[in-house]
């Protein structure tokens, strides 16, 4: 089609087709989206601050953690929201469409760099993840036995942070998604996902380990530790976390290294 | 020009170093309709690939409608409609919403993409199955909506890499008649097929392609005439050891034009079956005949002609 449209103004309207599409297909499963990102983090506030807390002192955790252990929780439970979405919404159909069926051919044959494509799939997943992220927040006043309240005074920040982590998780996702036949996704679930998560300061404040010196070293590698600490500052600044002059350098150089290595399995597994 | 295609080669370094296009030179003109004839694994589809943006060539230049595809693929895109070997319709969309986001991608508006959503479906006698999803459908309906999304934006060529793989006979016939129909609305048609009838029924014009390499190029009557109206009788016989004098004798028969020695048996190219055959039968009943096969001057025998092999080979 030789029309005189220019590419920009294209390139803009084929973007926003692709967002069209995703959301077309996500409002078809709204119940399994909202299941999914909320079922973890509603079932980690009741055990931990709403069933342990009223066990007389029985729970180590409870009795160390204590009413103040929900407050330490809420930005690690966004943060596995976060996560888990830039994996579910990134990794998993991105997998399926360059598996068997190459689904996504369609959308790499439209009129824009292929990158855009990919990009796409970025923020989309990111919408996602600040939805995902937000709907923690009510649970958190709601559910503990006694109540959390974030503190949004500090909105800019918090809105900097929870851009960048989730733009941050939809490019692991993307490196994940294009490099990962669905045959295996479910293993790096295991050997990926749930230690980076266990291991991301998202039950405890990275101070806390100062304890055990090796770890609290070596986590610095996992960017999981930088969208808590950076949440922690932002939503519960009571908490003491990590400086935020370190935590946005840090979240925008694994945005930046995760998105290169996304993009170039993306690229990799669309042209030959 | 539509496609211009300038000595393409595409080799796939690896542990075994693949030359999948050779050096081919290639012009489709605009409106026809143009079929890439050859076996498995002649090239064909690295060919499309490359054209369509999707593969890198390692040398050579492709343009459609005078835009590079590796300097501008963006841009080429716009110009391309592609229907690929496999069903890659998006599973978690409707029939309708296949054509009407497909038309957004391109730059449709929401009018713009439903009302040409709508008449394509009618056009492709879809519009019953609008709501169904593409797992519910047949292999051939399946592949009218892949034609039908494909022209959605109005590319001014479509590329169909061998359309009726896997379809059933009657399917086929449908999908013959929906891609000629592409005609009258003046989309250049380019075709990879390993099937001779598909070729000769659908092309204005064949390129015939083996190892990467541009046999023979024209229009099916025209390849016919220079390199294949030949009627192809193949003899297959028990004993091989006095295929030699058989083949000497059999020579001198009016009619045969040339003889071919095979590993179990002879391939004759002669003017025609009639009047040789019991001739031909008798001759060879003496080595033990096997088996016979007649093929009618055609592609295939054209084929034949030019590689000494069967296209299904």
């Amino acid at each position: 089609m030789n029309n005189p449209i220019s590419d920009r103004s294209l390139f803009v309207k084929a973007f926003y087709g692709l967002l069209l599409r995703d959301l077309r297909v996500i409002s078809r499963e709204l119940a399994p989206f909202l299941l999914r990102v909320g079922m973890q983090p509603l079932l980690f506030l009741f055990v931990f601050t709403y069933i342990m807390p009223r066990m007389a002192g029985g729970s180590p955790m409870a009795s160390t953690a204590g009413p103040g252990f929900g407050t330490v929780l809420l930005p690690g439970l966004m943060a596995v929201a976060i996560m888990f979405c830039g994996i579910a919404a990134v990794a998993l159909p991105l997998s399926t469409e360059f598996g068997s069926t190459r689904e996504i051919d369609d959308r790499v044959m439209c009129p824009v760099p292929v990158a855009a494509v990919a990009l796409e799939k970025v923020v989309f997943s990111a919408l996602q993840s600040i939805v995902a992220a937000g709907l923690v927040i009510p649970m958190a006043i709601w559910i503990p036995a006694s109540p959390v309240y974030p503190d949004l005074h500090r909105w800019p920040l918090m809105a900097i942070v929870l851009v960048l982590s989730s733009l941050l998780a939809g490019a692991l996702g993307l490196a994940i998604g294009s490099s990962v036949s669905p045959r295996h996704i479910g293993l790096v679930f295991s050997i990926l996902v749930v230690p980076i998560t266990f291991l991301g300061c998202v039950y405890y404040p990275w101070a806390y380990l100062d304890k055990i010196r090796w770890l609290q070293i070596a986590v610095l590698l996992n960017p999981i530790v930088y969208i808590c600490e950076g949440l922690r500052s932002a939503v519960t600044p009571q908490v003491h976390s990590m400086p935020v002059w370190i935590v946005l350098p840090a979240l925008v150089v694994f945005l930046a290294i995760l998105g290169r290595l996304g993009l170039r399995a993306f690229l990799r597994r669309v042209i030959s | 020009m539509i496609v211009e295609i300038e000595a393409l080669t595409k080799v796939y370094e690896g542990k075994q170093r693949v030359v999948a296009v050779d050096g081919i030179d290639l012009e489709v003109k605009e409106g026809e309709i143009f079929g890439l004839l050859g076996p498995n694994g002649a090239g064909k589809t690295t060919t499309i690939g490359v054209a369509t943006t999707r593969t890198l060539p390692t040398s050579g230049k492709v343009r459609i409608n005078g835009i590079d595809v590796v300097d501008q693929p963006a841009r080429a895109r716009r110009s391309i409609g592609v229907v690929p070997q496999f069903n890659t319709l998006d599973r978690s969309l409707t029939i309708f919403e296949n054509l009407y986001y497909h038309c957004r991608y391109f730059g449709f508006s929401h009018a713009q993409a439903r009302d040409r959503s709508d008449q394509l479906l009618a056009q492709f006698l879809l519009t019953e199955r609008r709501k169904a999803f593409p797992a519910q459908l047949s292999g051939g309906l399946a592949q009218r909506v892949q034609i039908a999304r494909a022209i959605a934006h109005r590319p001014t060529v479509l590329f169909l890499d061998e359309p009726s793989a896997g379809l059933d006979p009657q399917s086929r016939l449908a999908m013959w008649t929906a891609v000629q129909s592409l005609r009258k609305d003046g989309i250049t048609v380019l075709l990879t097929t390993h099937y001779m009838e598909e070729a000769d029924a659908l092309s204005d014009r064949v390129a015939i392609v083996d190892h990467g390499r541009l046999l023979a190029l024209g229009s099916p009557q025209k390849l016919k005439d220079t390199f294949g109206a030949q009627t192809i009788i193949q003899l297959t016989l028990r004993q091989t050891d006095q295929l030699a004098a058989l083949a000497a004798e059999l020579a001198t028969r009016s009619g045969v034009q040339n003889i071919e020695t095979l590993d179990d048996g002879l391939r004759l190219f002669t003017t025609g079956a009639e009047g040789l055959l019991p001739d031909l039968i008798q001759s060879a009943a003496r080595l033990g005949l096997r088996d016979i096969a007649i093929n009618e001057p055609s592609l295939e025998t054209v084929f034949i002609h030019l590689t000494g092999r069967d296209l299904r080979e």
